[in-house]
């Protein structure tokens, strides 16, 4: 199998941030997938797969997130970051205004 | 943000007697209680909260650590208290091993961006080795006031 780069931009769209629960939302579906997945934001690289480096983002609403995945399935990992980020906003509610 | 703008030092339990997570959670509640930063009332509602929070998804993050936290609107600022357990709790944590140091946070309930910033703060220190095990080690405030003071200072620690 090839191994691939996918990198993307996602923007926290929840009112509430990357606070824990969505950061081990994330970090649960990052697991799914055996590729490499490094979540960056303007001052850090962090393990897309850890926690305790996720809960480290702070990722405010409107924060744009760069996730760069590598591996095999790198691209349905991607896929599914993007799902939850950006469309489901990780079952949580927007801002009002 | 520092550790030291939201850490209580009045609120540094550094032998917990709680041997069990609800305890310790309300343990540490009253011990902001008893250092003025939250009325009685207030403070029997943000336990039950905090062990509510818990029950939905366990803040024990693995590597003997937990970071019980909860925003009320009662809050006015983000507050945090500090436990150390020698024994250990068990606080279903996701790696399944005890608990020896606990950090609960109170945040207010509008404000969800210094709610991220306490937890970045936190989290910045709790993945460093080094201060996870400076901080298990500590066996008096004062060790812990001094350990939370350096790593203010020091980014690395």
């Amino acid at each position: 199998m090839e191994r691939t780069v996918c990198e993307i931009e996602l923007e926290i769209k929840n009112a509430d941030g990357l606070h824990m629960r969505p950061a081990m939302q994330f970090v649960d579906v990052a697991n799914q997938f055996d590729c490499d997945i490094t979540v960056s934001n303007v001052e850090n690289d962090v393990d897309g797969k850890s926690i305790m480096q996720m809960s480290m983002l702070a990722a405010t609403c409107g924060t744009k997130l760069k996730v760069k995945a590598e591996g095999t399935d790198a691209k349905q990992a991607v896929d599914a970051l993007r799902e939850l980020v950006e469309e489901k906003h990780f079952n949580e509610p927007m801002p009002n205004n | 943000m520092k550790l030291a703008d939201f850490v209580c030092f009045e609120a540094i339990i550094p032998e917990l007697k709680a041997d069990d997570r609800d305890g310790a959670i309300a343990e540490l509640v009253s011990a902001l209680t008893q250092a003025g930063r939250l009325g009685n009332a207030v403070s029997r509602e943000i336990i039950r909260a905090v062990i509510q929070r818990e029950k939905e998804a366990s803040t024990g993050i693995g590597k003997g650590v937990a970071v019980p936290h909860v925003k009320h609107k009662k809050v006015k600022d983000v507050i945090a208290a500090v436990g150390r357990s020698s024994a250990g709790i068990d606080f279903s944590s996701l790696d399944k091993q005890p608990v020896y140091s606990v950090i609960l946070l109170i945040s207010p309930a509008d404000d969800p961006d210094k709610h991220l910033q306490a937890m970045e703060n936190v989290f910045k220190h709790l993945q460093q080795e080094k201060f996870r095990k400076f901080l298990r080690q500590s066996q008096t405030v004062e060790q812990i006031e001094d350990l939370i003071r350096e790593a203010d200072e020091n980014p690395s620690l």
